[in-house]
């Protein structure tokens, strides 16, 4: 796997590694061998890895790793790609309490594609997401692919504040917010599930390559979820 | 185990060290003391490794009461220190008696002083480092910022007090500066002409909203460039983005590990501490260098460091 792959260098001490330049299954498959050779065989003088749709940005220590340096060993790893093997994707569902004071945005994201919320509920709960990457802020899973009929922009102004778990859309993703941070996200929903959790072993709920699904529950579901 | 009781915390005040490395696939960026060349001469001046963990104050520095006594240095700017009634220099190491306050004001000049303790403050680790993530709630004391009535532990001394000094030339060589030096942008190409010129040739007002996440400028916009969306992608600390708006933003320490807007340039490394130093309503200007000089300035600032005549004793 060396054909199409390009680095880019994105400062004096980090490295863009593309799979082209298209949101795809096929460059997220790349993008996932890439971070789990890396992980597994770390390059000394690496120092974080920040894996997106079709893309890797490398973060290294500049006093012990020059670009050129890097893209040699990386082409190394690139020809070695096609034989790792990634793990079968785990299969998680997200429960979510749709509407109401849990997504202030979901009657204006049915009036801007002329459907009334429930189709959008039933749009959005209907397909099986796929964990292309975490970024962001920690435990933030970008997912894809919205249902066409579904992609709509960002708010114009973002919220200076978004509740945990709430449930957001923008063009053909989908997401949960982890934390209370700002967000331009048009949230819908709200999930009782911590997506980020310190302390316990797998401390973010999704893993890059999780296949995830949305289940519809009610405000009383969700209130049983929240304290069990 | 020793302690400092925070009597008031000041404006924003948190543990940090050097930043958590290695956790990017989950999200969490390196982020650590917004100002590490501070960090890591202050702990050098009490004799500490340069990662260990101490208070970082932001614009207006507290009262701290030392129920044990302790070593300590403040390290950055001057917040105008006095121990007891004396006043106190910055760039030295200080050794305070049992029950003696160490008192800070506002700022003299940059944003961040650092109040290092010999043995470092002890908190647990969150993913391997002391550093407060303000956003997420997590690392640091309590995952927040300190506040008046908290008590912290200091890890133990090892070693007696000596006198030592930062060196007057490094002291100079961090003095702040308004001209922040860049490498090109990954989405360089994007922008035009008349863009770029703009761009180097502004001056930029940092923003009243800056954060540790980010620093928004205000000043000439960047026209959008014309092109296809952008794909999120990572993005490194220091890249300087252009949101639609066109008003730039430098990502800091607290930095987002992927973003979607197209970036212009990226602060050299060897000016990152540069970045935690600067203060809202603080005028910048970017100049632009090649790849290798902000190697070679970052590897003559690492020299000048290391050398034996950085700290004297």
């Amino acid at each position: 796997m060396t054909e199409g792959v390009q680095f880019k260098t994105a400062s004096d001490q980090s490295l863009l590694v593309y799979f082209g330049q298209k949101v795809t299954l096929d460059a997220h498959q790349w993008v996932r061998k890439l971070l789990q050779l890396l992980e597994s065989e770390p390059i000394a003088g690496v120092r974080n890895l920040h894996p997106a749709y079709c893309s890797l940005l490398i973060v290294f220590d500049p006093l012990k790793l020059r670009h050129g340096e890097l893209e040699a060993i990386l082409s190394g790893c690139l020809r070695r790609l096609t034989a790792v093997r990634l793990p079968a994707a785990r299969k998680l569902e997200i429960p979510t309490c749709y509407g109401g004071e849990f997504g202030p945005d979901l009657e204006e994201v049915a009036r801007l594609h002329a459907m009334t919320p429930a189709q959008v509920i039933e749009l959005h709960s209907s397909v099986t997401y796929v964990v292309y990457f975490l970024g962001f802020v920690p435990g933030f899973a970008y997912l894809g692919v919205l249902p066409e009929p579904l992609a709509t922009p960002r708010l114009a102004s973002p919220r200076r504040s978004t509740p945990p778990g709430s449930v957001g859309i923008a063009d053909h993703q989908t997401g949960v917010y982890p934390f209370s941070t700002p967000g331009g996200w048009r949230l819908i929903g709200r999930t009782p599930i911590a997506m980020f959790r310190p302390g316990e072993n797998n401390m973010s709920f999704l893993t890059i390559g999780d296949r995830v699904r949305f289940t519809p529950i009610s405000v009383a579901q969700f209130a049983a979820l929240q304290h069990p | 185990m020793n302690s400092i009781q925070i009597q008031t915390p000041g404006l924003l005040t948190t543990v940090q060290d050097l930043g958590r490395e290695g956790f990017g696939p989950i999200g969490v960026s390196i982020s650590g003391a917004a100002d590490p060349i501070s960090l890591r001469i202050g702990n050098r001046l009490v004799g500490n490794l340069e990662n260990a963990a101490a208070l970082e104050m932001t614009l207006l520095g507290g009262r701290f009461v030392f129920p044990e006594g302790a070593i300590v240095a403040l390290a950055g700017s001057d917040f105008g220190a006095r121990l007891d009634r004396a006043e106190v220099n910055v760039g030295a190491s200080i050794k305070v008696h049992a029950g003696q306050t160490l008192q800070l004001g506002a700022t003299r000049s940059g944003a961040r002083c650092y109040l290092c303790v010999q043995g470092g403050i002890v908190v647990p680790l969150f993913l391997e480092s002391a550093s407060t993530h303000i956003l997420s709630g997590l690392g640091g004391f309590e995952g927040r910022a300190l506040r008046s009535g908290d008590v912290l532990q200091i890890g133990k001394a090892h070693e007696p007090f000596r006198k030592r000094t930062i060196a007057l030339h490094i002291s100079k060589h961090l003095f702040p500066r308004n001209i922040l030096r860049v490498t090109a942008g990954p989405q360089l190409a994007w922008f035009s002409k008349s863009s770029r010129h703009s761009f180097y040739s502004a001056t930029y007002r940092l923003s009243e909203q800056c954060d540790r996440m980010g620093l928004r400028l205000e000043g000439g916009p960047i026209l959008q460039p014309n092109h296809k969306a952008m794909i999120t992608e990572g993005v490194s600390l220091g890249a300087i983005q252009v949101p639609p708006g066109g008003s730039p933003i430098i990502l800091f320490a607290e930095q987002q590990t992927t973003g979607g807007y197209p970036k212009i340039a990226n602060v050299i490394s060897a000016d990152f501490h540069r970045l935690g130093q600067l203060r809202p309503r603080d005028e910048i200007r970017f100049e632009l260098v090649t790849l290798e000089a902000a190697q070679s300035l970052l590897i003559e600032q690492e020299k000048l460091l290391a050398s034996g005549e950085s700290i004297r004793e």
